[in-house]
């Protein structure tokens, strides 16, 4: 027989449930291509991040702190001044994380009640909301940032409107701010923070809900006291969805800001773009990256765990 | 052995798990099912029948112990490989194959051509009266339907055992009902041995032969129904078979196979006994509801088997009626008298009772 | 419709949001569409209803370089999609029918692993690998990333799908004779079909819209429809790059609507 790893043997045990005994070797593909293609890769750039750089690209292969030591100090042109502190690559680390966290707050505020209403719809029309946003989700990202940022240049039709309402007089300059790459992290995650909390409340038990109505609860106390709590793995799911790409993000920084809201992701990027790379220097702000994310998962499993050994 | 039995496991044990946290879920049961026997695992969920059934279809393995089937040892073979065909508790019928499909891909694994299992597969399905319906999927079947259907995938290979996981328990009340006469009757014309998991204990009087008792991974008793109920082995099989009473006692004296013992607040009560005990040892006495007669009572003492109490509790239930009574030394009795011609002493809460218990009636178990 | 002031349910307002977060999703792919059929050269100002753009994209100076991307994109999004879909559901089999072992909750995230690495981390990593074992970066280096990142999200579906099958299915194949390999093909894999299409097309999509990574391990000559769009749009966005970009956009929702409609057959089915 072809295929799967063939029949028992009559001197094999027999197995108790049809496919028990061969685990390992159904598993074997997913771990070779992901180990092989990926965790030893993983573990590679935590090495090249130890190495000397080399100046066209690449590495020389010289154990060397200086990756991690150009992260946090300046020792001037030619590294002989006595150290001070860097700022400029802390300050890019801090801006990221607090963009991908106000990301995830703003996705929060708007895709809460989203969730919610959608999850709360009739089973007939349910459907047709929930396509609705799932058609983002799966549209190319870099459409979609391409399709903002024609949205919002200074000639872009946004601004032409807000100018033909007589809003405005001239256009708003909205591309290479902040405030762009802002908008571009919370418009390309949004539909993460839906998806998981739909789920959640569409498990809901509004039995709860009306438990507490019942008990002289207000509605916005049913919804703070009870099912807030109760679909609060949804929620935290939702936001680390948000969160963790918005963190990593390339192209809303690369597309919609300029040189002065470099995010992690173009920091990154650029270390192996051309002459002007430094691998070691990239391969340790991606170790750290990965680091910041593993601990954003270690807390989530954390909450995981709890909400499962708790109160259900 | 000149006459092999069907099926017979010995000392079969199931852990699962592995020491501190493993959990035993048999525990060394032996039986033995005789060729054409219509055989039932009979217990409460959780008791290991389950787990005994699925070991012999070989699905689960078998910790220590063996299992022949007509005397050749299976307990190494996968399922696969066993003569032995199951019908699942939710009939795990193909959803995407049509009946018939269903009903010959046992055959067809076999190897035999399309046309031969078409044609016993058909066989089959007219048997269990669905020939009509060999072009429909299983989901426009009914329950009861499907379960035809269940039954006529597994009988048609021909095994030489079935194995039957709680088929009804999925149907209403009816249709279980006239599906137990009509199993019975498959197993009777087919004339194969079948082994039938079920937590009911009318669905196991009605159909087995014989039938084991479980409880906890281990076996309690086997026998037929008659003997399982008039006779229980011990405390669990005459508590979960029918309904009894459960009375704790003191051997006074043991005399051959009857013993007397003393009850509550100093009654004394002739019991039978089956298994060996001494004086002076405590025991329970189970006594069938049904086998107490009642009768109106004004004077406080009669004879030796005759007890007196206050009716507790009185319920007209049709075609008997139920009795609670506290007995003067403290016993709960709850008795059941049928009926039958109108002569039922009527009483009421708070009157008084003497009550008769049937000769042999009171059995004492050891445990 | 259910009285508002009886029904837990209904929060006041939560409409306005739904529809506020729709109009921001949908606002700037619909102005594409729009302007992608604007027969002006200058993005800026309408000039009247036009295909000219739609075929520039196909026979405009740059439709060579769109149409080998295209192959790209789409070659590789289908060998992907297709290895990490039967990787995939040989590990959903493993990981939910398979027997317990040591390590087998570790084998679970190892799975989901490049889901957790932040897609740049990814690629960083694989463009080191690929460097320091000397494989030329290119058509080849591209597929084999983008299997490795497809093998999750067609986990998913799959693994979904097959929790709710019940055991008993394969266990009535193998009673009945049916060897395991049979049990897979004959029973198993027929009632997980709608999970292992939606997995092969979450793959597939996940694949084709892929562009991080892909711009990482590519290289010099070799272009995805991504890198070709993001390369483009370097210069500033061109009404071309607009048209492409909504023939992406329908590709896109043919393929949710497609999954979404194969979901719904799963679930009659089941």
């Amino acid at each position: 027989m072809a295929g799967l790893p063939s029949s028992t043997s009559a001197k094999e045990k027999p197995s108790a449930g049809v496919f028990d005994g061969i685990a390992i070797r159904l598993l074997a593909p997913s771990w070779l291509m992901i180990g092989f293609f990926l965790l030893v890769p993983v573990a590679m750039m935590l090495v090249y991040s130890f190495l000397t750089k080399e100046f066209r690209g690449g590495v020389i292969w010289e154990p060397s702190l200086a990756a991690y030591d150009q992260f946090i100090f300046d020792r001037g042109l030619f590294g002989d001044e006595p150290p001070v502190i860097e700022w400029t690559y802390i300050t890019i680390f801090a801006r990221s994380i607090w963009q991908a966290a106000l990301a995830t707050v703003l996705c929060l505020i708007i895709g809460f009640p989203t969730a919610y209403f959608i999850a709360t719809r009739p089973a007939n029309t349910r459907g047709v909301w929930l396509f609705l946003i799932t058609i983002p989700y799966w549209v190319n990202l870099l459409i979609r940032t391409v399709s903002m940022k024609f949205l919002i240049r200074d000639t872009g039709p946004l601004n032409q409107f807000l100018i033909s309402t007589g809003l405005i007089d001239s256009p708003i300059h909205i591309v290479n701010t902040n405030f762009a790459v802002q908008l571009g992290l919370f418009y390309s995650y949004l539909p993460f923070m839906v998806l998981p909390i739909y789920a959640a409340v569409e498990r809901y038990n509004f039995a709860l809900s009306e438990a507490a109505f019942d008990l002289y609860a207000s509605r916005w106390t049913t919804l703070r006291k009870i099912l807030i709590p109760v679909v609060k793995p949804g929620i935290i799911a939702g936001c680390i969805l948000v969160f963790i790409p918005s963190l990593g993000a390339f192209l809303a920084p690369d597309l919609l800001g300029g040189a002065k809201t470099f995010m992690i992701g173009s920091l990154i990027e650029e270390q192996f773009k051309g002459s002007a790379g430094n691998w070691p220097f990239g391969a340790a702000a991606s170790m750290i990256l990965l680091s910041m994310v593993l601990v954003v998962l270690l807390f989530y499993a954390r909450q995981q765990t709890r909400s499962i050994n708790g109160a259900r | 052995m000149a006459n092999t039995s069907a099926l017979e496991v010995r000392n079969a044990v199931k852990v699962y798990g592995v020491k501190p946290n493993d959990v035993i879920a048999l525990n060394d049961v032996s039986i033995s099912v005789e060729n054409n026997e219509f055989f039932t695992l009979l217990g409460p969920s959780g008791c290991g029948k389950t787990t005994l059934l699925r070991m012999i279809a070989g699905f689960e393995t078998i910790t220590q112990g063996s299992i022949r089937l007509f005397g050749e040892n299976i307990e190494n073979l996968p399922a696969n490989k066993r003569p032995v065909n199951t019908v699942f508790q939710q009939y795990a019928l193909f959803p995407h194959m049509t009946v018939l499909q269903n009903a010959a891909f046992g055959l067809t694994m076999l190897g035999k051509s399309d046309k031969e299992a078409n044609s016993v597969a058909g066989r089959m399905l007219e048997m269990v009266q669905l020939g009509g319906f060999a072009d429909r999927k299983p989901g426009q079947l009914s329950g009861g339907q499907q379960q035809r259907v269940a039954l006529a995938r597994a009988l048609a290979p021909s095994p030489k055992l079935l194995l039957l996981d709680e088929p009804l328990s999925a149907l209403d009340l009816k249709l279980r009902h006239s599906m137990r006469v009509e199993l019975k009757q498959i197993q009777e014309e087919m004339g194969i041995t079948f082994i039938f998991v079920t937590h009911d204990q009318e669905e196991a009087l009605t159909m087995s032969d014989r039938m084991a008792v479980m409880s906890n991974g281990e076996l309690q008793q086997i026998g037929t129904g008659k003997e399982i109920y008039e006779q229980p082995g011990n405390r669990f099989v005459a508590d979960f078979i029918g309904e009894t009473n459960l009375l704790s006692a003191t051997v006074e004296s043991v005399k051959g196979s009857h013993a007397t013992c003393v009850i509550g607040n100093n009654t004394r009560l002739e019991c039978v006994v089956s298994d060996a005990i001494e004086a002076g040892s405590s025991a329970h006495i189970s006594i069938r509801p049904e086998r107490i007669s009642l009768a109106k009572s004004t004077v406080s003492s009669a004879g030796q088997d005759t007890l007196t109490g206050v009716v507790s509790r009185y319920v007209y239930l049709g075609t008997d009626t139920q009795c609670k009574l506290l007995l003067d030394d403290g016993t709960k009795i709850n008795c059941r008298v049928q009926n039958a011609h109108g002569s039922t002493t009527d009483l009421a809460v708070g009157e008084r009772a003497s009550i008769h218990i049937d000769q042999g009636a009171a059995r004492l178990l050891v445990n | 419709m259910a009285n508002t002031t009886t029904d837990v349910r209904r929060y006041p307002g939560f409409l306005a949001f739904t529809i506020l977060c729709l109009v921001l999703l949908y606002t700037p792919m619909i102005i594409v569409t729009i302007y992608s059929f604007n027969d002006s050269p200058s993005i800026t100002k309408w000039g009247g209803f036009s295909w000219r753009w739609y075929q520039d994209v196909f026979f405009g100076i740059e439709a060579a370089k769109f149409k080998t991307a295209a192959w790209n994109s789409l070659s590789i999004a289908t060998m992907a999609g297709i290895s990490a879909t039967v990787i995939a559901t040989s590990a959903a089999i493993g990981m939910i029918r398979g027997n317990s072992f040591k390590g087998k909750s570790l084998s679970f995230g190892l799975i989901n692993l490049p889901l957790m690495v932040p897609e740049i981390v990814s690629a960083v990593a694989t463009l080191i690998f690929f460097s320091a074992i000397g494989i030329t970066r290119g058509y080849f280096s591209i597929l084999i990333a983008h299997m490795v990142f497809c093998i999750p999200f067609a986990y998913l579906p799959i693994a979904a799908r097959l929790e709710g099958i019940e055991k008993s299915y394969e266990e009535a194949a193998i009673d009945l004779y049916a060897t395991r390999w049979k049990a897979f093909t004959k029973v198993l894999m027929p009632l997980l079909a709608p999970g292992i299409i939606s997995g092969f097309l979450l793959a597939f999509i996940i694949s084709l819209d892929d562009f991080i990574i892909t711009n990482f391990v590519k290289g010099a000559g070799v272009e995805t429809l991504p890198t070709a769009i993001f390369g483009s749009v370097k210069q500033g966005i061109k009404p071309n790059i607009m048209a492409l970009s909504t023939l992406m956009l329908l590709v896109s929702v043919f393929f949710v609507s497609l999954s979404y409609y194969v979901s719904k057959l799963g679930e009659r089915s089941r």
